[in-house]
């Protein structure tokens, strides 16, 4: 009999997790007593935290992309045919096709995606970097950027927890390389009492943005933004007029995770040691999906990818699982556009960034290249 | 039937209580509750606040042994 392992999402969790199983399933592939399918929603892979280098020009949009086929193994089954309704009673995943998969166990790895149209005013009146099209629009609007007041306007909840910090550094850079940080006034706003949600990167943030003349408000998300006065407004009853708004929308998770009742906003319950779904013992949730109250990153989604690969293994292998997920969360945080620092933590060891320096930033540099090695599950 | 959503944030440095507090009142309807356990003391001192600024209620907090918990009512 054949053990069908179904993951729906190609990003970089189930990418993971499908290159994983191939490297050590290969017996039972070989002899058909497993198969791999997947689901996707498109033909490439993008490398998402390459977008914040699009608005500075640090990155060619050729460099976010590749292949989804050539980063999996040939052994997984991949369709480009988006799931529109999940049904874990019945253990079946209808496509937009109208096709039915079914599946001995299921892995939802179908990531978060941003809302503007969430806070009224926002997708018509703020710019974004978090995907392609906003990160081009924000590129064209620095270009003709002549001074005037920006502010970085970050809501939850979020991926990537630091990019709204780096973002902040890194136009600071920019608009001091073209001469226009004299005439810019540069605002940051954060959603709770302090400048991050990790206390010591708040800790290390603040001083450094005192330096440098940036400004922020803290206890501040969005609830509403008026494109035509250009002002934002948050539930708190703060108003800050802007000439260019850079926003990090709230985020949901995908449309078919609701759809299919399996957790509101997109977001799946999930068991933070085993990571099954709760109330499943089949199906498996991985990244940004889950409803962890963890960090939505790459390095997340990579440490669990790698648990559940232990785990499908030995279910598949021995009848047991192997081992629990940690907790393990590690980011890269650029300091401005030369220098950067790092901060891992898990459930256990609290964060504790180390002082910003070149070096970490070229590590930063050279991980955006080895990210397509990690995909593949070779590093 | 107001509903009540349970976000266990226990060691969970990183968004942190408030932020997973916050993240999850956009998920829930107004008159239902969120519950909060937390052990990450940097925050806590800032959900009070918050819920000031922002409109909501804090029903209860309560300081167990290794972590507090606190209910909160969506009112807007
Ligand atoms: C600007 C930016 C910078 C970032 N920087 C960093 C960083 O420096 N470090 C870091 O660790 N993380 C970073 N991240 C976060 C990181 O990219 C995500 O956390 C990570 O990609 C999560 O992996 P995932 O597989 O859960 O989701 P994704 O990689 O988003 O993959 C989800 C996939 O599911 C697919 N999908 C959705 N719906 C369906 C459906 N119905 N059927 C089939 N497929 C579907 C999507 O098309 C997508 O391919 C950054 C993100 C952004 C946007």
């Amino acid at each position: 009999m054949t053990t069908r392992i179904l993951i729906v999402g190609g990003g970089l969790a189930g990418t993971i997790v499908a290159n994983g199983l191939c490297r050590q399933l290969g017996r039972e592939l070989a002899k058909g007593a497993v198969n791999i399918t997947m689901l996707g929603a498109d033909e490439r892979h993008l490398y998402q935290p390459g977008l914040l280098y699009i608005p500075f020009g640090r990155m060619r949009e050729a460099e976010l992309f590749r292949e989804q086929r050539k980063v999996l193994s040939h052994h997984v089954y991949f369709h480009v045919d988006p799931a529109t309704a999940i049904d874990v009673d019945g253990r079946t995943v209808t496509t937009a096709s109208g096709k039915e998969y079914g599946y001995d166990y299921l892995v939802l790895a179908t990531g978060s995606r941003i809302t503007p149209e969430e806070v009224p005013g926002m997708a018509e009146g703020a710019h974004w970097f978090y995907d392609l099209a906003g990160a081009r629009r924000l590129r064209e609007a620095l270009g003709v950027f002549t001074g005037g007041r920006i502010v970085v306007n970050v809501n939850v909840p979020h991926k990537c927890p630091v990019a709204p910090i780096e973002v902040t550094f890194m136009l600071h850079d920019f608009l001091k390389e073209r001469g226009l940080w004299d005439k810019t006034e540069l605002t940051y706003t954060y959603p709770i009492g302090r400048l991050h949600g990790l206390e010591p990167v708040a800790n290390w943030a603040q001083p450094e943005m005192d330096r440098l003349g940036i400004k922020y408000e803290t206890f501040f998300n969005a609830e509403s933004v008026d494109p035509n006065a250009r002002t934002v407004t948050s539930m708190e009853g703060s108003t800050l007029p802007y000439d260019l708004l850079i926003t990090i929308p709230p985020h949901k998770g995908a449309q078919v995770i609701e759809n299919s009742g399996l957790g509101k906003g997109g977001w799946v319950a999930t068991d933070k040691k085993t990571l099954h779904r709760v109330g499943s013992n089949n199906v498996f949730v991985v990244g940004d999906t889950t409803d962890i109250p963890i960090s939505k990153a790459g390095s997340t989604a990579h440490f669990e990818a790698d648990t559940l690969v232990d785990n499908l293994v030995s279910l598949i292998q021995e009848g047991c699982m192997a081992r629990e997920y940690d907790g393990k969360v590690f980011c890269f945080i650029e300091a401005g556009l030369n220098r950067g620092t790092y901060v891992w933590f898990n459930y256990q060891v609290p964060p504790n960034p180390v002082p910003p320096s070149r070096m970490v930033h070229w590590f930063k540099l050279a991980y955006n290249r080895m990210y397509w090695l990690s995909a593949r599950g070779l590093m | 039937m107001a509903e009540r959503k349970e976000v266990d944030a226990r060691g969970m440095a990183c968004p942190g209580p408030l932020i997973a507090l916050i993240s999850a009142l956009k998920t829930v309807e107004v008159g239902d509750e969120v519950e909060v356990l937390s052990t990450d003391r940097g925050s806590n001192k800032d959900i009070a606040t918050w819920l000031n600024k922002a409109g909501h209620q804090l029903v209860e907090s309560e300081q167990l042994a290794d972590h507090i918990r606190f209910l909160v009512r969506k009112l807007r």
